[in-house]
């Protein structure tokens, strides 16, 4: 039974920002959510988890993950999802992607192997496209990103580029560069 | 054998015993709505139920914002939303085809003009 107060419900879409620990997830989503970055606590059993070997007998395991909205002009809202950092919440990582019209990997050039897992996820996942940001800490690069297209071993249909994810601009910009590459790869499926 | 209840969406649930899951397909950012106000103790003895139903009356919520303002558990939220679902006091919101080139645009557009 559709009600009035159902009509009232804006429509909600979402956009994942993955990468390794410390490269700038908390910072991109807070730099344009009008919330404060929620960072939440999603326990899951560690049956779920498989052994978790670093915490024998852990019975719960937390995995912190944060989100920020953006309410936009065109009657959507769009929600920014931070995946948790280590490779070992992969079963997190697809309950964060499903349902999602985009990825950002996020890269730290001085630490491109914290990011290879969730490069390597996207990649192999397939049904997500993903764009990978270079963060640029300092507002400078520091490689040329050919290097760092091939050091990822990303393929050449996946779009590089670079921002400031401090800077609220340029993080719409990546959102943009993320949402236009969806359009560009899955357009053919609605034809 | 209790009666049968009145909506067979209903009886699936009720049926579903030691509930960790639910017929409900619950995104991260799936959106919760109340169907009305009802009073806080019509979601049940539980006050994690209570917490959540509180929420939803406050306006309408993703799954996500959820859990995370009322500090339950994901998959605990779920199940609970899903609880609240079956009684009728919550609807769980149809989610977008992420890739339907129409809501794409919508996004670029809005997007554009932050």
């Amino acid at each position: 039974m559709a009600s009035a107060h159902s009509d009232a419900v804006p429509a909600a879409a979402k956009i994942v920002v993955a990468g390794g620990f410390g490269v700038g997830k908390t910072t991109f989503v807070g730099a344009v959510s009008e919330i404060d970055p929620v960072n939440t606590d999603a326990w899951m059993t560690s049956e779920a988890l498989g052994v978790d070997p670093g915490r024998p007998g852990k019975v719960r395991t937390t995995v912190a993950m944060d989100f920020g909205r953006i309410s936009l002009s065109t009657g959507l809202v769009l929600y920014l999802f931070g995946t948790p950092g280590q490779p070992r919440f992969w079963h997190m990582w697809d309950d964060v992607a499903r349902g999602a019209s985009a990825a950002v990997v996020l890269v730290d050039t001085r630490d491109l192997e914290s990011s290879f897992a969730a490069v390597d996820y996207f990649e192999r996942d397939r049904k997500l496209p993903f764009i990978v940001v270079v963060n640029l800490f300092d507002g400078v690069a520091t490689h040329p990103m050919d290097k760092v297209r091939d050091a990822l071993q990303i393929s050449p249909d996946v779009p590089l580029i670079a921002a400031d994810v401090r800077l609220r601009g340029q993080t719409v910009s990546a959102l943009v560069t993320a949402v236009q590459h969806t359009l560009n790869t899955t357009r053919s499926l609605y034809r | 054998m209790s009666p049968p209840p009145r909506h067979p969406w209903v009886r699936n649930y009720v049926l579903a015993g030691g509930r960790t899951s639910t017929q409900w397909r619950m995104l991260m950012h799936t959106l919760i709505s109340a169907t009305g106000a009802m009073p806080v103790a019509a979601a049940g003895p539980r006050p994690e139920a209570q917490a959540l139903y509180q929420r939803v009356c406050a306006g309408p919520q993703t799954v996500a914002e959820l859990s995370a303002a009322c500090g339950v558990p994901l998959g605990l939220t779920r199940v609970l939303l899903g609880d609240l679902a079956g009684r009728g006091l919550v609807t769980v919101h149809a989610d977008l085809d992420p890739f339907n080139p129409l809501i794409l645009e919508r996004l670029l557009d809005g997007l554009r003009a932050l």
